[in-house]
């Protein structure tokens, strides 16, 4: 009697917090369901760094499965602006760079960071703009005589304004029109703006605004916010969109899998890889174009596996 | 007449901590003299009550002579090595604090401060609780109890611990009647039990009521020590005079 | 208000069919800010209560501190913190950079100043009230410190609640350390800003509402086991 009373009176000191239970629990719970997470990275693996564009638009999963298959060589994506994808490229901190800005990418080559540059595909910019196309540029062949309309005018411009590939092309494009994008608009500055974001955060923008803005057709095509947006401007040469594709120089950063990216960048410009991009269908639409005229396959309707999708 | 009543329970081997010997004490704060010049010996057994209106030094010679403040002046002696003579008295603050837990746990929260070894423990809870009324409240959760049981839990957990002597510091003056009636009779059955007990209070009732002992104070200084009978038949000084017939300010 | 009537058909969709990316990226979610969680406690517990209980020269500035890193901008931790990992940084040899470890170690960052502040805080309060008592019992600095903390358990699962919350909807630092990889460190959060760029409003939405309810989920089942704690003690 006298014992079991002893050993409710210290259960007091022993019983732990209920919070720390709970998390322990939970700790236990979330390390077990993480299980297949763990085991992935057991594979062998590289770091691709890549832009938005060629994940969200679901090339890159239509791509990595296929050359997974072949290899077994896992590709983990790291997608953000070309800038910053160089940038964790000069930094060692991916093995490959997939983006697209030549002159970019050959600067890169130069330093030392990359072993060298090779052309995979390219696909093309347009420009979208509220349907109403106040700046009257719809169905224009010639995007400088259009981006010069919109500047002239006054429109409103939503830029990325992030140093990725899709601005540093939108600024070649205001050069190739004779426009100062921060000077020489319309009504003043104001109604180009700059969002120094990704491109989907950009056309969100755009949307809400009615603005006109210079997007790469992949991110278009996959983006369901258009609201009033629409393609305005599309085949002129210039908006051509050529991707690279380089290995980081193992000499500048002896971490990185040399071997294993080397295999990754041959399989894009082989057949197969090169007939697997043609293949390449977002709702239907061919994105991107691969370098080397290879016959595509009979298409089996290509899609891209995202959250929620059967 | 509860002279010794426990000395055959454990005391005598190791020789008591009493008396406690107050010579000169003074205390100084922020230039001011709280307490000036008290001296006065209390030996073992029975209830000491120091009396006197708020602000007169009361609460403050019981936190010197526990050795909560260290005294600006003069010496607080105890029959004993300084390291050692606080493990053996307890102190109930003017507003008793009780942990979230149960009963029980807040005694055993006493006793593992305490080092008291474990083989003790149970039968020291039991008799807290038994000579503080809270048996049947045993396993109730702390901040459940009424005022007065929380009061008389703080005496328990200064019991439990086997004290030679318990200071209490105004132990009933938020309590309304009856829970102060139930803490005088813990108080009662404490000191019963061989404890010294040396309380400070502002109520003249509640010195009636206790007291063996009286020590008055009065602005810093102690100006009577006497047995209780004597001090409520006939104060010798003016202001013990003027405080019983309740006029004496402050 | 379409795009809400959509989020919430999505998110009953997603979770009654059991998505199994889905449910991979919440175990993601779980795993790191659960761990993440668990070893700030271990840290900041402790350093919180010391701070609480002890007095040494610089505290008040380590409060101060601490107190101002609550306010820690997650992208500011994540740059300093990728500058750290990255392959040319001083532990980029560890190869942590794109890693579930990487963001265990940017949230547990992050979670650290808020378990330690609210436990300081907490701690403090109860040492102010309890440090007579403690003195008169003659119980040790450590002693104290330990009852403080059992003391203080229902405001400390508060604390952690806290941290959690912290952890579980913070983006920008596992964005830059992580690196958002699809089936490697991509949590909620991520999920979420990927969509929302993608101009997937609604499934974005959708996400938000099932990390929401994991949210409730959690504090719910931290309330019911304090209130069964209390109803058992009571």
């Amino acid at each position: 009697m006298s014992a079991s009373r002893g050993r409710s009176g210290e259960a007091g000191r022993h019983r732990c917090g209920p919070a720390l239970v709970v998390v322990a629990l939970a700790g236990l719970l979330g390390s077990a369901a993480a299980g297949p997470a763990v085991a992935a990275e057991a594979a062998p693996y590289i770091v691709l760094a890549s832009t938005t564009s060629t994940r969200d638009s679901g090339l890159l999963d239509w791509l990595i499965p296929a050359f997974r298959a072949r290899t077994g060589i896992d590709v983990r994506v790291v997608a953000v602006g070309t800038g910053r994808a160089i940038r964790l490229a000069e930094r060692g901190d991916a093995d490959v760079l997939l983006v697209h800005h030549r002159p970019s990418e050959e600067a890169f080559v130069r330093a030392g960071h990359g072993v060298e540059r090779f052309e995979v595909m390219w696909n093309d910019f347009v420009v979208a703009g509220p349907r109403e196309d106040p700046a009257g540029v719809r169905g224009l062949s010639d995007v400088a005589v259009a981006l010069a309309r919109i500047a002239r005018g006054g429109h409103l411009f939503v830029s990325r304004g992030d140093e990725s590939g899709t601005h540093k092309k939108e600024m070649e494009l205001w050069r190739a029109a004779g426009i100062d994008p921060h000077r020489d608009w319309g009504a003043g500055p104001g109604a180009y703006r700059e969002t120094g974001t990704g491109m989907g955060a950009t056309l969100n923008v755009a949307s809400e605004l009615g603005a006109y803005v210079l997007v790469d057709r992949g991110t278009w095509i996959s983006f369901r916010n258009r609201g009033a947006l629409d393609l305005l401007v599309v085949g002129d040469p210039l908006l051509r969109n050529p991707y690279g594709v380089i290995l980081v120089h193992p000499a500048r950063h002896p971490h990185v899998k040399a071997e294993l990216g080397q295999r990754f960048i041959d399989w894009l410009l082989s057949d197969a890889g090169q007939a697997r991009i043609a293949a390449f269908r977002l709702e239907g639409e061919v994105l991107f174009h691969p370098v080397r005229d290879v016959d595509p396959p009979a298409a089996p309707g290509a899609s891209s596996r995202r959250i929620g999708s059967p | 007449m509860a002279e010794g009543a426990r000395s055959a329970a454990g005391f005598g081997e190791r020789g008591s901590i009493l008396p406690l010997r107050v010579e000169g004490l003074g205390y100084r704060a922020r230039g001011e003299w709280l307490l000036r010049d008290v001296s006065f010996t209390l030996r073992a057994g029975g209830i000491a009550v120091l009396l006197g209106p708020n602000g007169a030094g009361k609460s403050l010679t019981l936190r010197l002579c526990h050795g909560m403040l260290r005294p600006s002046g003069g010496l607080v002696s105890w029959n004993g090595p300084p390291a050692e003579v606080r493990g053996r008295q307890a102190m109930v603050f003017q507003r008793p604090r009780v942990l979230r837990r149960s009963v029980r746990a807040n005694l055993a929260f006493a006793l593992r401060a305490r080092r008291v070894p474990r083989a003790l423990r149970d039968a020291r809870t039991r008799e807290a609780l038994a000579v503080t009324g809270l048996d049947a409240l045993e396993h109730r959760p702390a901040h459940r109890l009424s005022e007065g049981e929380r009061h008389r839990l703080a005496l328990a957990r200064a019991f439990v611990v086997e004290p030679e002597v318990v200071f209490l510091d105004e132990p009933t003056a938020s309590l309304d009647p009856a829970a102060t009636a139930a803490l005088e009779g813990a108080i009662r059955r404490v000191a019963a039990d061989g404890t010294k007990v040396i309380l400070s209070t502002h109520d003249l009732g509640q010195a009636r009521r206790l007291a063996d002992e009286v020590l008055f104070f009065h602005r810093g200084r102690l100006l009577e020590k006497t047995p209780a009978e004597s001090f409520f038949r006939g104060p010798r000084t003016p202001e013990a005079r003027a405080f019983l017939k309740g006029e004496l300010l402050a | 208000m379409s795009e809400f009537q959509d989020a919430f058909v999505q998110a009953a969709r997603l979770l009654g069919r059991a998505d199994p990316e889905l449910l991979e990226i919440i175990a993601l979610s779980l795993r790191v800010s659960l761990t993440a969680l668990v070893l700030a406690c271990a840290v900041g517990l402790p350093m919180g209560a010391a701070l609480g209980v002890f007095r040494f020269p610089g505290r008040r500035a380590a409060v101060t501190l601490l107190n101002a890193l609550m306010g820690l901008p997650p992208v500011v931790l994540g740059l300093a913190l990728y500058l750290v990992l990255s392959r040319s940084g001083p532990l980029g040899f560890l190869g942590l950079l794109f890693t579930p470890t990487a963001m265990i170690l940017a949230q547990w960052l992050l979670v650290i100043p808020i378990v330690a502040a609210l436990t300081r805080q907490v701690v403090e309060d109860l040492h102010e009230e309890w440090e007579e008592e403690f003195r008169s019992l003659g119980a040790g600095r450590l002693r104290s410190l330990f009852e403080l903390l059992y003391e203080a358990r229902f405001q400390l699962a508060t604390a952690t609640l806290a941290g959690f919350g912290r952890a579980i909807a913070e983006v920008g630092a596992v964005l830059i350390v992580g690196g958002n990889i699809a089936h490697v460190t991509r949590v909620m959060t991520t999920a979420i800003a990927m969509e929302t760029n993608k101009g997937e409003l609604s499934l974005a939405l959708a996400l938000g509402i099932v990390l929401v309810a994991l949210s409730f989920l959690i504090n719910a089942g931290l309330v019911a086991v304090q209130e069964l704690g209390r109803v058992a003690r009571g």
